[in-house]
């Protein structure tokens, strides 16, 4: 048996990594109204206000439709440009935000419908004060 | 209202570039001139509402510098929606009757910002890995998702620059005071696709502040002759909506904010003069048209093809230049805004006058969320 302190650690509260260190997404949904959200932790429900024991885990799907986009042309220092911003709705819920890539920068590749699908990789190299590697989502056009 | 509220002296300094004053000097020079304007002076304040979004206790810092009488000083935190907050709190405070005198400053002191504003510390920064997060970027994703809804093109929003950039040329106190036609507008560095550069407001140094007055004293101090009745201060934050704040919404709290603005006056859209709305980016005032109720759904787009929104048409929008022109100093904008309908509603705006402009209603919107709006008359 080896250890898991290797594993790289989610970027973001909403990635959680399985057992054998396989990445996904973890959501949570009111029981009360149906409203989804990209987080694990909330406190109650942000639109008819259920208290937690009402909020149930869901993993959510792990494909969605392209929402709204930018092309990011000027970035912060050090930050690789561009990239493209992007907001998807995943099938069934939640909204999540991220960055899509494997695609090009023209307009026609942010138009709002495009099918996409998660991925998960290495957080753009990216490492904390202990030089612990970090594990991102990303969008992904899915081709038709 | 219950009982009626006049702004009687009002004004904003010249935004721009300050990096040798601090924010007291800023906010002094501009409290001082509200002051001087209203023919009061510090003594006569009973409370003060200030706000500033980069520099803490702003209000204590400026009466340091114009008088330090002891009175109550309440400084506000409410993003791009600080300074109209201050107002919205005078009217309250005036309202419950607790005062009948009261100065608003909105200061904000922002060079070496930079257009992108600063990087949030975290394990490991998430700029390019969670999208984006700067403000042309938000702003551009909320209006790529208007333009899906309604059909607006990159030029339409485009569009909005050029009008607003040809106002300002008639506004000594704007920042930016050039024409950009619209092949400059669209050619111009890209920041964010669809916004380019001349579609961004620019970071400035800023200040802002007004006297508010209940109607009796205005009466007892003869000042009826320059005040500016407050019609309507209404305020709302964001509803819950399925994708906020993962999607910053400013669409829910500017119609919320503005239903309630026009029940409280009684006042229509069609009655409105002129509006000064929150032009943080080129593509929002497109939206903002229809939050306001300046037209109906999916009808802003038409608004700035069909010129109702320059100077001469139907309902001119930010016929100061706009926060594109002006420059947006988080703190100090709201009371800018106002600034700019008290001008016009005294006749005194020169080439940029609205003739005959009677009713002028302001707008900001604060991301997280935070929206104002007010409805001016002449008294
Ligand atoms: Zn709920």
């Amino acid at each position: 048996m080896t250890t898991d302190t290797s594993l790289p650690i989610p970027a973001f509260s909403f990635i959680k990594l399985d057992k054998s260190g396989k990445p996904g997404l973890v959501a949570q949904r009111c029981t009360a109204c149906g409203a989804a959200y990209a987080d694990s932790e909330r406190v109650a429900c942000g639109k008819c206000g259920a208290r937690a024991d009402k909020l149930e885990t869901f993993t959510p799907s792990l494909e969605g439709t392209l929402h709204s986009a930018v092309i990011v042309k000027r970035g912060f220092p050090g930050v690789d440009v561009p990239f493209i911003s992007a907001v998807v709705d995943l099938d069934g819920g939640p909204t999540v935000k991220g960055t899509l890539r494997n695609t090009g920068f023209e307009p026609e590749n942010i138009a709002q419908g495009i099918r996409v699908k998660v991925c998960f990789d290495d957080a753009l190299g990216r490492k904390d004060k202990q030089g612990n590697s970090f594990i991102a989502h990303y969008f992904e056009p899915i081709s038709a | 209202m219950s009982q009626d509220i006049y702004i009687v002296g009002i004004n904003m300094i010249d935004f721009g570039r300050y990096p040798y004053r601090t924010p007291a000097q800023l906010g002094a020079e501009a409290a001082l001139a509200a002051l001087d304007e209203a023919d009061v002076t510090i003594k006569d304040m009973q409370a003060v509402f200030s706000g500033s979004n980069y520099t803490t206790m702003i209000g204590q810092k400026v009466l340091q510098q114009i008088g330090q009488t002891g009175v109550q000083i309440i400084n506000l935190v409410n993003a791009c929606s600080t300074g109209a907050s201050a107002v919205r709190m005078a009217c309250s405070a005036i309202t419950a009757g607790e005062f009948d005198t009261v100065l608003c400053v909105g200061v904000e002191q922002m060079t070496g910002l930079g257009m992108l504003g600063g990087a949030v510390p975290g394990a490991i920064p998430t700029e390019g890995l969670l999208g984006s997060a700067t403000m042309p970027a938000v702003f551009g994703e909320s209006g790529m998702e208007y333009a899906a809804r309604t059909g607006a093109t990159q030029a339409d929003f485009a569009q909005v620059s050029v009008k607003n950039h040809h106002n300002a040329t008639m506004n000594p106190k704007a920042f930016l005071r050039k024409e950009t036609p619209l092949e400059m507008v669209l050619e111009s560095e890209t920041i964010a696709y669809p916004l380019t550069k001349f579609m961004c407001s620019i970071n400035v140094d800023g200040a802002a502040a007004a006297v508010v007055m209940s109607e009796e004293k205005v009466k007892q101090r003869g000042l009826m002759g320059q005040a500016i009745r407050i019609r309507a201060s209404a305020m709302a934050s964001a509803p819950w909506q399925e994708r906020d704040p993962i999607m910053h919404d400013v669409n829910g709290p500017t119609q919320l904010a503005a239903d309630k603005a026009y029940a409280m006056s009684g006042i229509d859209p069609k009655d409105l003069d002129l509006v000064e709305l929150h032009d943080c980016f080129a593509t929002v005032e497109l939206q903002h048209y229809e939050n306001l109720r300046l037209c109906g759904d999916g009808e802003g787009v038409k608004m700035i093809r069909d010129g109702s929104t320059e100077i001469g048409g139907k309902i001119p929008v930010n016929v100061s230049g706009g926060l594109l022109s002006k420059g947006h100093p988080i703190a100090a904008t709201g009371i800018a805004n106002m600034f700019e309908i008290a001008v016009q509603l005294r006749g005194q705006a020169g080439e940029r006058q609205i003739p005959g402009a009677k009713i002028g209603m302001t707008h900001v919107v604060g991301l997280g969320t935070s929206a104002a709006v007010h409805i001016f008359e002449k008294a």
